[in-house]
């Protein structure tokens, strides 16, 4: 599961509603997938980033969209590193607000809950 | 003061497949039903080759220098063609060939050559070079669609500069019997790059499908360079474990997931992710990230209709799927689903984003009415193709043209759009039902 997908997710456990976002990301494997770099998808995707969630997420993020950012290599490349490349294989994604869990395995994380579990 | 943009006339050759969506594609004003020929004006070169780097319904573009019922008509069509056009591709530095293309009925290769001999009169002054010309020139003859009745002398003949072809080949690069991963509804190459097509597909695009299967509506998205996630409530076909659905293979590999289909295309820097998610209850935050939804949703024939349910309703004897950490129960109303499908859509699109789904329709039943509707979406195009003699699937375009309001999700109880396709909750049972084999005892009966 890559930063950007965890920065996108929220818990829909019943009751919850915003107060979902962002799930608390456990990570017990990850690796470094290299993607080619796309300046302009990563320009592209920067606007939509909630920054907060991703500096919850991840360790070596700048603090937040620089002025300029579409043009700025060094700084694309950085958010195209922690959005794209960093991968979580294994781990847990928790709601902030229920604590129900959520699996990652074989980087693919698992939303599935019981309908007593979900919102109507 | 207005310019005036004069526009070229192009010939464009469509290939016989999948008829019922060609039209939407180029959104001609003109009915063209079943010919391949269709001609259309244009207003530059660039556009008419950028129509061919996408379509895989037509064959070829033509820049159109002539047209007639009759060689003569042909041949004064051309003499009337303005001769400063014709120029720059027939001056004397130029290598050319002329092709003679035939629909419906073979020539021999004395009746091709008299033909090319019959066009002398053109202001030719290059040099032929039947390898690698410059400029290539094709003469098409029309001789209608019946194979069975080929007239003495063609419908139509057209004469025109070779501009480009389509993108048939993908048709078969990228064709299911060759791919690794497959599912038992895997969508057709072909059908899967006009979906893309029709949802404006473009690069670094973000490209969702939420009921992905084995990615293959994903695959013809990241061929045009966008980026792609999927959702599947089956955690064996996400996660490429189970039977396989190839005769003679039992289990999938460890090659087989969707990961692994775009890498076989080189497509893998596209794959953001894929979910096991249960469509009707999305774990997507508040937002708009999707450009376009591209989906094949499931018609509860060969693949069930599913979502997540509690304890209780669990039927008697029903598979609980330990990995999935959930039972799987209850049916999904095909009409809920759609519904779900739409808002979910009209909610996470960015504005002028795209839904390009199959809805099935019992078709003695079926009437526009029924197509889902939505407030904030706007419905672009519904083409039909048929499926059984009672059956048939439409391939529904929509775009996003207003923004969502939370209050949207209840319009529909104020409009009785949705109850009409509510009828097709039981399209299952009526696609295997008595009703159909009925019908055909009837149509049976009345024959004899």
């Amino acid at each position: 599961m890559k930063l950007l997908t965890h920065n996108l997710l929220s818990s829909h456990v019943r009751g919850v509603g915003p107060r979902g976002f962002p799930l608390r990301l456990q990570a017990t494997e990850v690796r470094i997938n290299p993607v080619e770099f796309n300046p302009d998808f990563v320009a592209r995707m920067i606007p939509k980033v909630e920054w907060a969630a991703l500096l919850e997420a991840a360790d070596t993020v700048p603090k937040g969209p620089i002025e300029g950012y579409e043009h700025d290599e060094k700084f694309l490349r950085q958010m195209h590193h922690v959005l794209l490349e960093v991968d979580v294989l294994e781990g847990t994604l928790q709601c902030p607000e229920s604590g129900r869990l959520f699996p990652i395995s074989r980087g693919i994380p698992n939303m599935l809950l019981s309908d007593e579990e979900t919102e109507t | 003061m207005a310019l005036s943009c004069t526009l070229n006339r192009y010939l464009l050759l469509m290939a016989q497949e999948h008829l019922e969506f060609r039209l939407p594609f180029i959104s001609s004003q003109e009915t063209y039903g079943k010919s391949p020929f269709w001609i259309l004006s244009i207003p530059s070169e660039d556009i008419a080759r950028n129509l061919m780097k996408r379509t895989v319904c037509a064959k070829s573009i033509f820049e159109l220098w002539g047209h007639g019922k009759s060689p003569e008509e042909l041949y004064n069509s051309l003499k009337n063609y303005p001769v400063e056009k014709m120029v720059p591709f027939l001056h004397s530095d130029s290598t050319y060939k002329i092709k003679i293309h035939t629909f419906n009925k073979t020539l021999t290769q004395e009746e091709k050559v008299k033909r090319i001999d019959a066009l002398e009169f053109l202001p030719f002054e290059g040099k032929v070079n039947l390898k690698k010309p410059q400029h290539i020139f094709s003469v098409l003859e029309d001789y209608g669609l019946d194979p069975n009745c080929i007239p003495e002398n063609p419908h139509n003949i057209y004469f025109g500069r070779w501009i480009a072809d389509g993108q048939r080949e993908l048709i078969e690069s990228y064709s299911v019997k060759k791919r690794h991963f497959i599912g038992n509804t895997s969508m057709d190459a072909g059908l899967s790059f006009i979906m893309a097509n029709h949802g404006k597909v473009k690069e670094n695009d973000i490209v969702f499908d939420p009921f992905v299967g084995t990615g293959g509506l994903l695959i013809a998205s990241a061929h045009f360079g966008a980026y792609v996630y999927g959702t599947d409530i089956d955690y064996n076909t996400v996660h490429g474990l189970g039977k396989a659905s190839r005769k003679n293979q039992k289990w999938r590999g460890p090659d087989e997931n969707i990961r692994a289909n775009l890498r076989q295309y080189g497509l893998e820097k596209y794959y953001l992710d894929v979910l096991v998610s249960d469509a009707s209850k999305p774990s997507w935050r508040k937002g708009t990230y999707f450009d376009a939804i591209i989906t094949d949703p499931p018609y509860g024939i060969r693949e069930s209709t599913r979502r997540t349910g509690s304890q209780k309703e669990i039927p008697k004897g029903m598979e609980k799927c330990p990995e999935s950490h959930v039972p799987v129960s209850l049916s999904y109303h095909l009409s809920d689903m759609f519904f779900d499908l739409l808002n979910f859509a009209a909610e996470t699109l960015v504005l002028g984003g795209r839904l390009v789904y199959w809805l099935p329709v019992y078709t003695p039943e079926y009437t526009e009415e029924m197509v889902p509707w939505h407030p904030c979406l706007k419905l672009i195009s519904n083409c039909e193709q048929k499926l059984s003699s009672h059956t048939s699937r439409r391939l529904i375009t929509m775009e996003k043209v207003k923004k969502f309001e939370n209050r949207d999700q209840y319009s529909h109880l104020l409009s009785d759009h949705f109850l009409p396709y509510q009828g097709h909750n039981s399209f299952r049972e009526k696609y295997f039902s008595g009703v159909t084999k009925r019908i055909a005892k009837e149509e049976k009966s009345s024959q004899e």
